[in-house]
């Protein structure tokens, strides 16, 4: 005789759980978001403080990858150069799909501050991207936020379709 | 009430327009004043022709002719003790006389002195190394070349150290326009998706502190978000934001937010 308390004549009488592959599939997408380390000025010292152990993205599946061929996330974390931007778009290619793009803080959405030649105004001239961040530099918990605003929209997309190109060239 | 002003272009505007102002100098002295300086400028004075010298905030600053430059500077390292080359780069003179000035700023540990050497050239002329004699000329030779134009004889690797090395321009000349001229402005249009591109990526927008609650297009208003490109009549119901959808999530724990607990003290 089994000494644990399950009961299993409730519920059907079966430990099962039904559901949709859409829903399997996207539920592990969502909820293993490798992102890839891409710190490039002082929003990385954030993105950093969100993986560590205060704000902790573990919890989230969210861990850091060096290599953008097993990342699905790609963070793009501060000031994006001009002589940088051909590195971001190889990187970007280089990542399987499906995958998204976080912008996180005033210099990779707009170019922020840096209203110069060197700059590009924006990494979303780059790169399509499906979130942006706002702030200077955005707190870890802004960072979560857009994590779980992304997870809830990777689950409102259907799983079997191949990811729309967001941008034709 | 505050006057009204155009939300066309907020983005903050240097408040200097000229910039080819001149500061003023502050005074100068003879070199008479300090005996270290005045043996230094004896010294150089009996292999090479000093232009000119005076002590300036503590400093002797000495002007010699071009060709002079390396011998000044071995002369003054290996028997003058002033082994450290702090510093050297160009002023752009171009719009007064078409000129570059060259400084080379000199320190001296043992005399706790500083030095400052400099000399002009033509615009175009190129300058002699003194990579050999200090090797934190290498890349100040190559920030030179880079943000002037400079060229430095005799240098190793007389490359670009900043900008990449087919960028077009040197952004330190003062003609240099501080947003870039046409070349910088699709420079990474042009390098990764090609000239053609140019229509659908469309011109860089300057103006990043501009925001309009009205266009929801490029923009969304905190707790008042409405899908993209609806028309904004100021009247859309606040929402709020949830983390998750309303029937939860498969195998995840709901997030709630109206029991998790809000932390209003904020000296935690």
């Amino acid at each position: 005789m089994a000494q644990h308390k399950v009961n299993y004549t409730q519920d059907g009488g079966l430990p099962v759980a039904l559901t949709s592959i859409d829903k399997i599939v996207n539920w592990g997408r969502s909820n293993s978001l490798w992102a890839m380390t891409y710190g490039l000025a002082c929003c990385g010292i954030e993105m950093m403080a969100a993986g560590a152990s205060r704000y902790d993205f573990d919890r989230f599946g969210t861990i850091f990858r060096a290599s953008p061929r097993q990342s699905d996330v790609m963070i793009v974390a501060g000031t994006l150069t001009k002589k940088h931007s051909e590195f971001i778009k190889r990187l970007y290619d280089q990542m399987t799909e499906p995958r998204w793009v976080i912008s996180m803080g005033s210099c990779a959405n707009t170019g922020g501050m840096f209203n110069t030649y060197a700059t590009v105004q924006g990494v979303d001239r780059i790169i399509p991207v499906d979130l942006y961040l706002p702030g200077c530099a955005p707190r870890p918990e802004t960072l979560q936020y857009g994590v779980m605003l992304l997870q809830k929209k990777i689950r409102a997309n259907k799983a079997g379709n191949a990811q729309k190109a967001k941008r034709l060239m | 009430m505050r006057a009204y002003k155009s939300k066309d272009n907020v983005q903050a505007k240097a408040y200097y327009t000229d910039r080819f102002y001149v500061a003023p100098q502050v005074p100068k002295q003879d070199v008479d004043c300090d005996e270290t300086f005045s043996s230094d400028l004896e010294a150089i004075k009996a292999k090479f022709e000093v232009k000119e010298a005076y002590v300036q905030v503590g400093q002797m600053v000495v002007y010699i002719n071009a060709h002079d430059i390396y011998g000044v500077l071995e002369l003054m390292r290996d028997e003058l003790e002033y082994t450290q080359l702090s510093e050297m780069s160009a002023i752009d003179w171009l719009a007064k006389d078409n000129t570059f000035e060259i400084f080379y700023q000199m320190l001296s540990m043992t005399k706790r002195k500083r030095i400052r050497v400099k000399y002009f050239i033509e615009n175009g002329q190129a300058v002699d190394s003194v990579e050999a004699l200090f090797r934190s000329a290498d890349w100040a030779e190559r920030e030179m070349y880079d943000m002037f134009g400079i060229e430095a004889n005799g240098h190793p690797f007389m490359k670009r150290i900043l900008m990449p090395y087919d960028w077009q321009g040197h952004p330190l000349l003062k003609t240099y326009p501080l947003q870039g001229d046409e070349f910088a402005a699709w420079y990474e249009v042009d390098k990764i998706y090609g000239k053609e591109a140019r229509d659908i990526i469309g011109p860089e927008l300057r103006d990043t502190a501009r925001v309009d609650r009205y266009d929801s297009e490029r923009f969304s208003r905190l707790g008042f978000e409405v899908p993209k490109g609806t028309e904004i009549t100021g009247e859309e119901e606040p929402h709020v934001e949830s983390y998750q959808e309303e029937g939860g999530v498969f195998l995840v724990k709901k997030f709630d937010k109206e029991s998790s607990k809000v932390i209003d003290d904020p000296q935690r």
